[in-house]
């Protein structure tokens, strides 16, 4: 066991939810299917408005190498297609196929499944893909993607993680209490595909009782190992995660991959194991619904589109209006406009936080105390980068390693001025996305006007040749005329 | 035979070296940052600067007779390289970044006259004689010159709406 450097120890709030079991929410009159719940391209809608689907039918294909195809979360008819707010800071639309459900619950019929072990890895890699299967941690990279690099470079070990860092959220300490088999048997699937030596799976030691039901699942299998980690933010990040069960430091701008390693969150795992045994695609997840301001926070699993505020209702609504809404954890979670936005597959929970836990204060200027420094788990410097974004001088940030930045926000927590940190970071990582995208298209614009240019001197050649041709030809026939005559 | 072929060889060689000497030694000098402003232009030659293309307005621009904000699709974020490049201060203040634009062809007044594809200067607009015309987005600059030729006004810039994947957070507001 090595450690990562920096770090925090927020109060975790985890007590409340991670001892109640998983209901299933009940069956909601709509859901709200945006076409994009992953990195990458959005899917394509392959049904139209007043189409019946069954559950488990293919509403959108991927496009590109990188996306992720939508399933009907439940049997319906589609009601329609067209924007709807995304869960997302901006309050902006995405595409969303909107289904009215018809509460009989039917199942496409699946893929028929056979023994996932003697398919290859290709086979088990597609069918994940099919199945709609992102990083269901959060971050919501095409796991079919993630399970093809085990071509380009060999991986030695699949960590499972099972961290789950972030406060509040214990969707996935419950899945692997209620569950383990389940994520055991999707582990040993992706093994099977990565043709890597081990998995470990890496749990908090703030989750005994889920250490204890996957210590005896995992015991049954030689080469899946329980590792307890201990409790720090953010241990559930890719980067501080390898580093922590490997000693190794993930290089800048370089993938686990190239060390050998390969990273899936427990939902992963379970989601793998149900589309290959079961040939059923990701339809549905467990999400926390927590904090200060929701009268009875549990775990849900919910279909995904269902709307924020339903699966809010049916944990007794607010105790007092909520400060803010957030998607995912207090510490990295997704600012919600409203609670009127769907579920998506990178919902790991929906908290409602009151204005004492939300505790916004003033900024103050920076005393330089270097606490930021100390809690960075990046080895970077803060307060140095946080003083250039402020200038606008975004060079100097990036000079100062902005961009190994993972926004885990822990030198914001720690800042004894409040100053916004991670905020500072978030915009000038978004400032310089858009320069990049207005040089590119500079640097088309360029090209264009240039074969533009090149395009229009050929026509203009062409024209004088064929005038010239032409003139020849009259001086020709003009010749052999006058030789006649 | 061979007398006339080494000779004439000779000649040809002497006046080549002679003629790449001079241009070596005789090279008519051009201010280098000329070509670095041409070089940050977007190059589409659009004219609304009010020079002919991008070459003319770098030379002014270095000359100091052009404003660094004399670009409209360069933006604020050219106005700022430009002022960096030339060492010159810039209100930016009073520049108020114009929004993103880009052109759309309204499909039930396009007469498919065929002006404004030939006055695109990154041939974003596809059509031909009495057919409808369509603008390709991704090649489009947002420079109006179709709009100002097209007869039944039917082009017309809109603002580019953001996405979930061009939004980015604001500046922290702090307070002072």
């Amino acid at each position: 066991m090595f450690r990562f450097r920096g770090g925090v120890h927020p109060d975790s709030h985890k007590q409340v939810t991670g001892e109640k079991p998983i209901e299933v929410l009940p069956l909601p009159a709509k859901l709200y299917v945006p076409v994009q719940q992953h990195i990458g391209a959005p899917a394509e809608p392959e049904v139209r408005v007043g189409d019946k689907v069954l559950k488990g039918q293919l509403l959108a294909h991927s496009q590109g190498a990188i996306s992720a195809p939508i399933h009907a979360p439940r049997s319906g008819t589609i009601l329609d297609i067209t924007e709807h707010t995304a869960p997302h800071p901006s309050g902006l639309g995405v595409r969303t196929i909107i289904i009215e459900t018809d509460g009989e619950d039917r199942w496409q019929d699946g893929l028929k499944t056979v023994n996932p072990f003697e398919l290859d890895a290709d086979e088990i890699s597609a069918r994940v893909g099919a199945a709609g299967i992102v990083g269901l941690g959060g971050a919501t990279f095409p796991s079919a993607v993630k399970l093809n690099l085990g071509k380009r470079h060999p991986i030695y070990t699949l960590i499972i993680n099972g961290g789950e860092c972030e406060p509040y959220l214990t969707c996935d300490d419950r899945l692997m209490q209620e569950c383990a088999d389940e994520i055991i048997d999707g582990i040993r699937i992706m093994l099977h595909a990565l043709k890597a030596r081990q998995a470990l799976i890496a749990i908090e030691d703030n989750k005994p009782a889920a250490i204890e039901i996957m210590k005896v699942a995992a015991n049954l299998f030689d080469n899946v190992k329980l590792v307890v980690v201990p409790s720090r933010y953010p241990m559930g990040s890719e980067k501080q995660m390898v580093q922590t069960l490997t000693g190794l430091e993930i290089p800048a701008g370089k993938l686990s991959a190239d060390l050998g390693v390969i990273v899936h969150n427990v939902g992963t795992a379970y989601a793998v194991h149900r589309a290959l045994r079961l040939g059923r695609p990701l339809v549905s997840r467990i999400v926390t619904v927590g904090g200060g301001a929701v009268k009875s926070p549990r775990n849900l699993e919910v279909p995904l589109g269902t709307l924020v505020s339903t699966v809010f209702q049916h944990c007794g609504g607010f105790s007092e209006t909520p400060a803010r809404i957030l998607m995912g954890g207090p510490m990295m979670g997704q600012l919600l406009p409203h609670a009127n936005v769907p579920i998506v597959k990178g919902s790991s929970g929906v908290i409602a936080l009151t204005a004492k836990e939300v505790a916004i204060d003033r900024a103050r200027p920076c005393i330089r105390c270097g606490q930021c420094i100390n809690a960075c788990p990046c080895g970077l410097l803060p307060l140095e980068m946080a003083a250039r974004s402020k200038k606008g001088d975004l060079q100097g940030a990036v000079d100062y390693g902005l961009m190994d930045c993972i926004a885990c926000g822990s030198c914001s927590y720690v800042c004894p001025s409040h100053i916004p940190l991670v905020q500072f970071f978030n915009y000038a990582k978004g400032e310089l996305a858009a320069r990049r995208r207005h040089q590119q298209k500079a640097d088309e614009t360029r090209k264009l006007a240039e074969i533009r240019i090149q395009r229009l001197e050929q026509e203009e050649q062409a024209k004088q040749e064929a005038a010239a041709r032409r003139k020849a030809q009259r001086e020709a026939a003009k010749a052999k005329q006058e030789a006649t005559v | 035979m061979i007398i006339a072929i080494m000779s004439l060889s000779l000649l040809g060689l002497t006046l080549g070296l002679l003629l790449g000497l001079a241009g070596r030694y005789l090279k008519v000098e051009q201010d280098p940052i000329v070509n670095d402003i041409e070089a940050m232009l977007p190059g589409s030659q659009c004219g609304q600067c009010g020079f002919p293309g991008c070459q003319s307005a770098a030379e002014a621009l270095a000359a100091g007779e052009a404003a660094a904000s004399i670009c409209p699709p360069g933006g604020r974020l050219l106005a700022e390289a430009l002022a960096e490049k030339l060492g010159i201060d810039v209100d930016f203040s009073m520049l108020a970044d114009d929004e993103p634009v880009m052109a759309a062809v309204k499909e039930d007044t396009c007469i498919g006259c065929t002006r404004c594809f030939k006055v695109c200067p990154t041939d974003a607009i596809v059509g031909a004689p009495k057919q409808i015309h369509a603008v390709f987005k991704e090649a489009c600059t947002g420079c109006k010159a179709c709009v100002e030729v097209c007869p039944t006004e039917c082009l017309q810039v809109h603002p580019i709406k953001l996405t979930l994947s061009t939004w980015s957070w604001p500046k922290p507001a702090l307070a002072a």
